[in-house]
Order: structure tokens, then C-alpha cells, then sequence
């Protein structure tokens, strides 16, 4: 690796952090601006126009407020928490491959940080380490809230990774690859994913749901019961990072569905508009990241549209319905893989 | 028993068919409900910028009135203090003086007339117990502010502007 590459992919990492950060920053607009449009609602409009430096004000009041650490809680443990939940959110986003490539001089940068043969296995590994981050946390504060809310944390997640995992093996099964950018470049044009794995898709979005802990599976978090659940204890910016690192998840696991099952940054007709590489390049960029705001979207219209799921309800999906299903899903595969194709 | 008022109604709780048990059906059409919100245009009254009409019966803060010369019509009678149900009007009267013709409309008037805005009621008893058309709750709202004193509003806040001003 040169000099060069290493500076291109500083750079890439750079942005993609900054990118990543201000699309955080900008879902909590998003996210209070869509609940009110859906409750016959304004929302925020003081800040600017159409409230729209309303993340920066929330920003500095978050960084303002006084910083409590419990007197009973394991110090380093808490502080460690948020770190880990922002950390883990935010590396996820290495392996995810932006768009084609550039060509710039005679140099082609491809716009992803790094293509590892096993990607969809690191994007795994680092959605289980996300969890880390919620227990550490909820159990370092000495709160019997936080404490249950890390549970609840801690056994959804090991039961919604299983379901996931198994949905994924369908689809790769039919791709035959990890690489995330090889199964981006194999969905050219309109042949997404999703049109062959159509149940797989279903039980991977149930799933992500349930992994970013978001509404209807916000058990960990679930205020009419556990106050505020595993940030119960927490005040000040390392509430705000764990509120961030919320986000941020969805932010890549949007960018990884659209990768997986949406054509990543492939749109319909991309290599016979007669645009120039780059062209095409940084129009997959902006197909991508409209794909990634829907989903996130649809994160919060359904957020905003479905009551929460009662703990036992939740197991009982999991258990009992998605993942007998998404095995159902991977022998359905393997049956049509062997006979039809 | 045989329902008197036929208004009873039989709840049967069957057990939920396929569709009802795979949710998906109900999660679309919560969903289809939803974004028919997000469409619909929204009645909130943006408050300090736009301002909602008040009905022509609204009674807001009250004014002093003058007459056609500009001169006060209060005489400090204390017909409104003794009709407030909330005990919210005080006075102090005087005696006009000789050059003051053109400020008093009667010989006497209230040189001192308070109405304390957090006991009044906004009833409007006070309007009707006037017997010179004083007073009336033809104002706005009543501001809000920081002190329980300075919610006693005095003459300086009451009386109607001069009419040649």
C-alpha cells in the first residue's frame, strides 16, 4: 500500500465519519419532523428556518448539562458504555461499499474503506458488539431500570442475531460470496436481491429493527416501564452518544439493506445512459444514499405507526416465528437453487 | 337477562385467523393510515407569528375609557370594585380641580385605579356594573411576565391613549 492510497483512504474514512455523524445528527430532525407530520404536528420550527439548526441546539444543550456519574456505579464501566456504543456504531460503516469506483488521473479509487472477503461476517461481528456497549452501560449504573434494560437488551439482540444470521445465509447462498462488494456488483441494474429473496428481505428488516432497538422492539429502552431503561443513569453527552450511536445504527443498517437487498448503489439503466465513469459513479453515490434515507424513513414511519411489542410477544416472534421461517427460507432456497435454476 | 335499554353489546373474542396472527396486513394498513397523515395539512396556529381572531364576545384585558373629548370617563364610583366577584379592582378617588375640566369628565375620578390581572376572572361583571361606560375587556390577552407585582396594572396601562395623540 503507498503513500497515496493510504492518504485516499484517510480521506475516504474521514468523510464517511463526518457523513455518517451528520446524517445522525440530522435523523434526530428527521426523526421529531416526521413524527409531527404524522401526528398532525408542526415540530420543530424555532431554530433557524423550519427548525432546521435544531440538531446543533440540541447538540450544545446536550454538551451544556451538568455530567452526573452515579455514586454507586463502576466509574471506568460507565464511562466506558457510550464509548463502546458509538464505537461500534461507527465502524460498521468500513466494509460498505459507497458507490463504483473513481477515476481520477490515471488512479481508480473504489469508494468503499476496505473490501474484506468476509464483510456481511464483520458487519455480524460488529452488530453483536453493539450490544456490548448497551449492557456495560446499563449495568455499570447500579439501577435496577438500567440493569433490566440492558437484559432486555442483551437477550433481544442474541435472539434477533440468530434470525438474522439465518436469513442472510439464504442470500448467500444465492450469491456465493461474502464480499459485500461483490454482492453489490452482482445486483447490476434492476437484478436486486430482493426480488429473489423476498421472505429473506422481510425477516432481515424485522430483524434490523430489533437490532438498532428501535419502535416496536424498543424494549430496551421502553419508557412506560423501565423510566428510561438502559440510559436511566446516564445525563450530558454520554446520554447523547448513546441517543447518536442509535442513529447511527440505523443509518448502516439502512446503508447495509439497501447494499444486500437493494442494489446498493446500482439504479436501473446505469451503463446505458452514456454517462462517463465518474458520472455514473457519483450518481450511484446519491441512489445509495436515497435508498439509505428511505429505509431511514421507514425506520420512523413504522416508529411512529405500531404500539410496542410486550417482552414475552417479542421472544415469541423471534423464537417461535422468524427463525423457524428463515430456516423454511434457506431450505426453500436450496430446493429452488437445485431444481430450477 | 333480557337487555332493558337494547343498548348492550356481545364482545366475542375469537382467536385471531392466519392473517390477523402474521400481523403484516394490519402493519400495512397502520402504516397506510399514517402516511395519510403525514399528508394532511396541519391546523396548528403558529402562535406569536400568526395570531388566531378572537370571537366578538371576548373579554381581554380591560381598558379606561374616554369620551368624545378625550376627557376619563371613570367617576371612581367603585361600582366595578364592588361588583368584582374576585375582589380584583381597587380605587382611590379625588376631586377635580378647576383647571382640570378637559382631563375628568365628572367632578370626581379615580386617581388611583388598579386591577390586580391574577385574581381577575375575566368575567365582565365590572362592564356591566358601570354606570358611566367606563370600562370595558376589550383588549388583548393579558402579556405574560416575571413578577406577581407587575401584574398590577395601574392607570398607566388602563387608560385609553389621548385621542389628538
Amino acid at each position: 500500500m503507498g503513500t497515496t492510497e493510504i492518504i485516499v483512504k484517510f480521506i475516504l474514512i474521514v468523510v464517511i465519519f463526518l457523513v455518517s455523524l451528520l446524517i445522525a445528527m440530522y435523523s434526530t430532525y428527521a426523526e421529531r419532523k416526521i413524527a409531527a407530520f404524522l401526528q398532525d404536528r408542526v415540530g420543530p420550527n424555532r431554530a433557524g428556518p423550519f427548525g432546521i439548526l435544531q440538531p446543533l441546539a440540541d447538540g450544545a444543550k446536550m454538551f451544556m448539562k451538568e455530567e452526573i456519574i452515579p455514586a454507586n456505579s463502576s466509574k471506568f464501566l460507565f464511562i466506558v458504555g457510550p464509548s463502546l456504543a458509538i464505537m461500534t456504531a461507527c465502524i460498521g460503516s468500513a466494509v460498505i461499499p459507497w458507490g463504483e469506483t473513481l477515476v481520477i488521473g490515471s488512479s481508480r479509487i473504489p469508494l468503499q474503506v476496505t473490501d474484506i472477503n468476509v464483510g456481511v461476517l464483520y458487519i455480524f461481528g460488529v452488530v453483536s458488539l453493539g450490544v456490548y456497549g448497551i449492557m456495560i452501560g446499563g449495568w455499570a449504573s447500579n439501577n435496577k431500570y438500567s440493569l433490566l434494560g440492558s437484559i432486555r437488551a442483551a437477550s433481544q439482540n442474541i435472539s434477533y442475531e440468530i434470525a438474522m444470521g439465518l436469513s442472510i445465509i439464504a442470500l448467500l447462498m444465492t450469491t456465493g460470496t461474502l464480499s459485500l462488494k461483490e454482492i453489490a456488483a452482482q445486483q447490476h441494474g434492476w437484478h436486486w436481491n430482493v426480488v429473489y429473496q423476498p421472505l429473506g428481505f422481510l425477516i432481515f428488516i424485522v430483524c434490523a429493527f430489533a437490532e438498532t432497538n428501535r419502535a416496536p422492539f424498543d424494549l430496551p429502552e421502553c419508557e412506560t416501564e423501565l423510566v428510561g431503561g438502559y440510559h436511566t443513569e446516564y445525563s450530558s453527552m454520554k446520554l447523547g452518544f448513546y441517543l447518536f450511536a442509535e442513529y447511527i445504527n440505523m443509518f448502516i443498517s439502512g446503508a447495509v439493506m439497501a447494499t444486500l437487498y437493494f442494489g446498493g448503489y446500482n439504479f436501473p439503466f446505469m451503463h446505458h445512459l452514456g454517462l462517463g465513469e465518474n458520472w455514473v459513479t457519483i450518481l450511484g453515490v446519491i441512489a445509495l444514499f436515497i435508498k439509505i434515507f428511505l429505509f431511514i424513513f421507514f425506520f420512523m414511519w413504522v416508529r411512529w405507526t405500531l404500539p410496542r411489542f410486550r417482552y414475552d410477544q417479542l421472544m415469541d416472534l423471534g423464537w417461535k416465528t422468524l427463525i423457524p421461517l428463515a430456516i423454511a427460507n434457506i431450505v426453500g432456497t436450496g430446493l429452488w437453487m437445485t431444481f430450477v435454476k | 337477562m333480557e337487555s332493558l335499554s337494547n343498548k348492550r353489546k356481545v364482545i366475542e373474542s375469537k382467536p385471531l385467523n392466519f392473517w390477523e396472527r402474521i400481523y403484516l396486513p394490519a402493519i400495512v394498513r397502520g402504516l397506510s393510515i399514517t402516511m395519510k397523515h403525514f399528508f394532511r395539512k396541519d391546523v396548528t396556529i403558529r402562535y406569536p407569528e400568526q395570531k388566531r381572531e378572537f370571537s366578538e364576545n371576548f373579554r381581554g384585558m380591560h381598558s379606561l375609557k374616554r369620551d368624545e373629548h378625550g376627557r376619563e370617563r371613570c367617576t371612581a364610583c367603585g361600582l366595578c370594585a364592588l361588583s368584582c366577584p374576585a375582589e380584583a379592582i381597587t380605587m382611590i378617588s379625588a376631586e377635580r380641580q378647576p383647571a382640570e375640566e378637559n382631563l375628568y369628565r365628572e367632578e370626581k375620578y379615580a386617581a388611583v385605579y388598579e386591577i390586580n390581572m391574577l385574581r381577575c376572572i375575566f368575567c365582565g361583571l365590572c362592564e356591566e356594573a358601570c354606570p358611566k361606560e367606563a370600562i370595558y375587556l376589550d383588549g388583548d390577552i393579558v402579556p405574560p411576565d416575571y413578577l406577581r407585582k407587575d401584574f398590577i396594572y395601574g392607570k398607566d396601562k388602563l387608560v385609553e391613549a389621548p385621542l389628538n395623540q
